[in-house]
């Protein structure tokens, strides 16, 4: 592995890098949008005392029939579709930013264990993996949230983190392999450190900056699955707000010709997950040691 | 040769088990089935009476014999729902998902790898720029959204292709195709092209990646040198080459098209597998469901195993032993 760059350098090229720039400010929105939701919305579009039957299926406020405050116009139950589009972001965010902690942290251990170690436990978890890798995250998603009994935005980031773990699994162990046959690990070695140490203080900074490549590819991923979840209708309830559900609301209108249902959430999503794989795109060229800039 | 196909096989079979003894547990433990037969107002007498009938009353470890005895003999057990036997209910739709994900693969398979070749050979070109963002849009819309945004712009703004269904159908043995009525391949458009979408982007990104590597190599520009015309360059010893990791791509993604291919057939109202699937989900049809899982891994397996050792024999640099 060739020497890590520094900080600086690395923001420097991010400075030089308009799409990555674009990419991490359009995530910021998101994030500040959804941290700050019940202050900037209109509307808490899931508290009853605040949505109203009598507003329903309202159009965008620049088209006839629109009506303020509902920028964006409204759905089939009254809801502000602007402030419905915010706090179903948090719930994308909530979910991305779990599923990849968890399954993150998860794999890696597992990644580390079996490129450290191998033997048995590499051989076992690395077949565990190729296994719940040829099934998809996508489809044991959908099939353990089908068996699962408990629907709630816990249970969709337990089924999404049990498929997904994976991803990291692999690259890590990847990257460990590589790590491991250092001189600095060999050196480390040599001079009797034990294991757990040399596994903390050595392999795993080291066998990292891989990882978060597919930490921020991975955030993307999820969040649209968080999406195809709830719009197929077993990913979270219809309590909590979803921009996959709003389009699956939203779809059974498109032929009365009502389309901003469908068109602003799906185009908040598109925008959210471009946003993040711009910034994923930048940090691959970024930390791949083939690439010289 | 032999002893890596063998040891595959084998692993084949212990991962079927394990997915099979999954599926037991789901079958037996999660969601009480004698209730969901029984109905939720039986009283006593009748619930010990479902309980007997359907042998919930013998111990986990004879349940689980008879389970994979049964399973081997193609008997899952009757749907809750509709009573009829579960894999028949499911092999039923099969024709109509094979349509559709044949024709996805098909269209992702041509269209990916041909756009990708062009886009390798003329990088810095418009069109090939066009085709690169429009990849990066393919990976970056779900295929939920891809698949409402064309009912929305072809079905019913411009309202020249069907939004859903499988129109007009053939009985040709068991087998019911849409393929051969005019109505029936208008059908399979807007669903095909939905569930190719994505598929295409990630080929044709990889194609591209893979052409680009091979066109700088020596002996590219030998077979240039020679004066070899471009068509045989590109094809014959370029492509050849890319294909292998490209087609092994696909083949691995097997999951992916299935799990899609539920997606989209939710979307069109496809009479298929996956739509099948859902509904059992919403309905708690247990034997549905477990009769499902353990198609699709079989399937999985079987076509991930297939792949694997094709690319042992097809790539002379990989040797197993």
């Amino acid at each position: 592995m060739t020497k890590p760059r520094t900080r600086s350098k690395m923001f420097h090229s991010f400075l030089h890098d308009p799409p990555a720039m674009a990419g991490s400010a359009i995530l910021l929105v998101f994030v500040l949008a959804a941290l700050c939701a019940p202050w900037i919305t209109p509307q808490n579009p899931y508290d009853l005392q605040q949505v109203s039957l009598e507003h329903f299926l309202k159009p965008p406020i620049w088209m006839e029939g629109g009506e303020a405050p509902f920028v964006l116009g409204t759905d089939d139950q009254g809801r502000d579709i602007l402030s419905t589009i915010i706090y179903g972001c948090r719930t994308s965010l909530i979910v991305g930013f779990s599923v990849v902690l968890i399954a993150g942290t998860f794999g890696v251990l597992m990644g580390l264990l079996a490129g450290y170690y191998g033997g048995w436990i590499d051989v076992f978890s690395m077949r565990l993996a190729d296994t719940v890798f040829s099934f998809s995250t996508t489809l044991l998603a959908i099939l353990l949230l089908g068996v699962f009994k408990k629907t709630g935005i816990v249970t969709v980031i337990a089924a999404i983190s049990i498929a997904d773990w994976v991803r990291y699994a692999r690259t890590m162990r990847g990257s460990v392999l590589e790590v491991k046959e250092e001189a600095y690990v060999m050196a480390a070695k040599a001079t009797g450190a034990r294991d757990f140490r040399l596994l903390v203080r050595h392999v795993l900074p080291n066998a990292i900056p891989p990882i978060l490549v597919v930490v921020a590819v991975d955030l993307a991923v999820v969040i649209m699955l968080e999406a195809t979840l709830s719009f197929l209708g077993v990913g979270v309830p219809l309590t909590e707000p979803s921009l996959g559900m709003m389009i699956s609301i939203g779809k059974n209108y498109i032929y009365a010709g009502m389309w901003w249902m469908v068109v602003f959430p799906g185009a908040a999503l598109i925008l959210l997950v471009v946003g993040i794989n711009l910034f994923a795109d930048w940090l691959r060229e970024e930390l791949n040691p083939k690439i010289g800039r | 040769m032999t002893t890596y196909i063998l040891r595959r096989l084998i692993q084949g079979v212990v991962v079927l088990l394990a997915v099979s003894m999954i599926c037991f547990i789901i079958f037996r433990y999660l969601g009480d089935p004698v209730l969901t037969m029984a109905g939720k107002y039986a009283t006593q007498q009748e619930i010990e009476e479902v309980r007997r009938a359907f042998g919930l009353d013998q111990p986990t470890h004879v349940q689980y014999g008879r389970f994979i005895w049964n399973a081997l003999h193609g008997n899952f057990g009757k749907s809750y729902v509709s009573r009829v036997p579960a894999l028949g209910l499911i092999l039923e739709r099969f024709p109509a998902t094979f349509e559709l994900a044949f024709t996805a693969m098909l269209i992702a398979l041509t269209l990916g790898v041909g756009l990708g070749v062009l886009v390798s050979l003329n990088p810095s070109s418009w069109p090939s720029r066009l085709v690169m963002a429009g990849s990066l849009g393919g990976i970056s819309i779900p295929t939920f959204l891809t698949g409402v945004l064309l009912i929305m712009i072809f079905g019913v703004y411009m309202g020249i292709l069907p939004p859903f269904g499988r129109g007009e159908t053939v009985q040709i043995g068991f087998w019911r195709t849409g393929l051969l009525t005019a109505d029936g391949l208008k059908h399979l458009v807007l669903p095909a092209t939905t569930l190719a979408m994505y598929q295409l982007a990630v080929l044709l990104r990889l194609t591209r990646a893979g052409m680009r590597e091979v066109l700088a190599e020596e002996y590219i520009k030998t077979a240039w040198a020679k004066g070899l015309p471009p068509g045989k360059v590109i094809v014959k010893h370029a492509l050849r080459n890319v294909l292998i990791p490209v087609v092994t791509m696909a083949g691995l993604q097997f999951g992916e098209l299935i799990a899609f291919s539920i997606v989209t057939e939710t979307i069109f109202q496809w009479p298929g597998m996956g739509n099948l699937l859902l509904q059992s989900i919403y309905e708690t049809d247990q034997p549905v469901i477990v009769t499902y899982i353990m198609l699709a891994a079989f399937l999985i397996i079987t076509i991930n195993m297939v792949v694997d050792i094709l690319y042992a024999v097809l790539n002379p640099k990989i040797r197993y032993d």
